[in-house]
């Protein structure tokens, strides 16, 4: 096991923010989540447990008497988390449409990393993404993991308008944009399923779990995109 | 029922905001100014979590069809019901027909509707909140509808309040951002010594303000953010981030308002000026 030098800081009257050292990657993720289930099965009461890359917000549902309390209940907790070591994780199987009616940058990737269309496709399904967090927008993936060779820079302009379930490549990263919003990525395709909706649903991927696409053509696009049944995310637990 | 004859710059319903889903990136939302919402409900001897219109600068037109008791509290956006004056932080009766205008802002920014027992409304989230990306409609539009609970009078005895009034209102109070420390010892002496104001880019997510401050932190890896959370950007522009505003963020957070300075820049209009002060 890793050991992290963690720090802690009142953030306002009620929350906590926890950070560790600088870097994104998946032991300082593991370290992150392990912590952030901990407090959450030991502390109390609670609004909520926000977790990104190298940190954690604690937000409390009360004000923050004497901070010093505070933080060694959750130093406690800190070395309580190896209890949930064993918590499953699933790799969640994302169907995306990457025909050019919806991959509508494709052609410019394809052109300057000198690739075909085809080897970016096969690169971007062949890779399991792990997801940090959520955050930017409702239901947005932090994602990690995209292959080097499909790292691609991002628009000098952003696009006003990135249409809902828009695939795209920004830099080192790759993500869907759950909801029409301005952007500055590279689209390479287009998934049919909801991540984020105004029935109250709640998306069942979490942290720490991670994001496999793979390519359907636009027949079955449709035919996700317009079935009255909510879409069945397929998903397998993965041991690591 | 409350039917909606003319929209106003930006109305919007809110309840106290939509806690516990910030991990799924959905904002915390609620009305912009705590107080105010706070108020009007309190004044109504409603639950605190009642749902009552946001009116944002210029208020909009109103007809109600079912007796009622209301009130309106924060900005005042000189209200007129049919036709007469009425004054905010009172009980008003409102009976079938009754239709509630809005004229010049005297005051604030932002007034709060509130109805007896709130406004009905689809919880999303747990909320009746508004809000981009979460809810179907972010504002009431023309000829929209709100459905409220029929009350008839006589109600009880009307109530004076005596309003502590914050005389200081040109002072936001601010903890030190995570970020903080990283500011050279100028910067920190520029941000407690001048006087900042509101630009005209402002929202129910962040408010930018007009002067800019000398930059040399880098971005930091995206990370948790708050309402009431000073950003401070590449160009050296700082943002305030508002109820709406995204759950994290890249930017090196410098500040933090608390929370009665978040529902006091609510008040507050473009190129208003205020003085940040230090809680510690």
């Amino acid at each position: 096991m890793n050991h992290f030098k963690i720090n802690y800081f009142q953030y306002n009257s009620n929350s906590i923010l926890i950070s560790w050292p600088n870097s994104i990657d998946k032991h300082t993720l593991k370290d992150v989540l392990l912590f952030k289930y901990s407090i959450e099965e030991n502390i109390k009461p609670l609004v909520e447990v926000i977790s990104a890359y190298n940190s954690l917000l604690v937000v409390y549902d009360f004000t923050i008497d004497n901070i010093y309390s505070c933080i060694s209940a959750l130093k406690v907790c800190y070395n309580k988390k190896n209890k949930f070591v064993n918590k499953k994780n699933y790799v969640w199987k994302i169907p995306v449409c990457y025909e050019d009616q919806f991959a509508i940058d494709i052609n410019l990737i394809a052109n300057h990393l000198k690739l075909s269309k085809n080897e970016i496709i096969n690169t971007h399904t062949n890779n399991d993404y792990l997801v940090y967090f959520m955050g930017f927008m409702p239901g947005f993936m932090y994602l990690g993991g995209l292959d080097k060779k499909i790292h691609f820079k991002r628009k000098s302009i952003p696009l006003l308008k990135v249409p809902k379930g828009s695939v795209a490549i920004g830099g080192s990263q790759t993500g869907i944009y759950p909801l029409e919003s301005p952007g500055g990525w590279n689209i390479i395709g287009n998934s049919p399923i909801k991540l984020v909706n105004i029935d109250n649903c709640r998306i069942p991927i979490k942290p720490g779990d991670y994001i496999r696409f793979f390519s359907i053509d636009s027949n079955e696009y449709k035919r996700i995109l317009n079935s009255t049944i909510e879409y069945f995310i397929e998903r397998e637990v993965i041991d690591d | 029922m409350i039917k909606v004859l003319k929209s106003g710059l930006f109305t919007n319903l809110q309840d106290a905001g939509r806690l516990g889903f910030q991990s799924y990136g959905i904002p915390i939302s609620g009305p912009m100014d705590k107080f105010s919402f706070d108020l009007a409900n309190k004044i109504l001897n409603n639950s605190l979590n009642s749902s009552a219109l946001e009116i944002t600068m210029t208020g909009p037109l109103l007809e109600f069809y079912k007796n009622t008791l209301i009130c309106i509290t924060g900005a005042d956006i000189s209200p007129r019901l049919n036709d007469i004056r009425i004054e905010n932080n009172k009980i008003i009766e409102v009976k079938p027909k009754d239709r509630l205008s809005f004229g010049a802002l005297v005051s604030g920014f932002r007034a709060y509707l509130g109805v007896l027992g709130g406004f009905k409304s689809n919880l999303t989230h747990n909320s009746s909140s508004m809000c981009f990306g979460v809810t179907k409609h972010v504002r009431l539009v023309k000829n929209d509808t709100l459905n409220y609970q029929q009350y008839d009078f006589p109600f009880k005895e009307q109530f004076t309040l005596d309003l502590i009034v914050n005389k200081n209102a040109n002072h936001l109070k601010v903890y030190k951002g995570p970020e903080y420390d990283l500011l050279n010892d100028t910067t920190k002496k520029v941000l407690f010594s001048n006087a900042f104001s509101l630009s005209n880019t402002f929202n129910r997510m962040a408010i930018q303000l007009n002067e800019k401050l000398y930059n040399q932190i880098n971005p930091i890896i995206t990370s948790p953010v708050l309402p009431g959370t000073i950003q401070l950007t590449p160009n050296g522009t700082l943002i305030v981030l508002m109820r709406d505003c995204q759950t994290t963020g890249g930017y090196p957070r410098i500040l933090q308002l608390d929370e009665r300075s978040i529902n006091t820049i609510s008040q507050y209009k473009k190129d208003s000026s205020f003085y940040f002060s230090s809680i510690i």
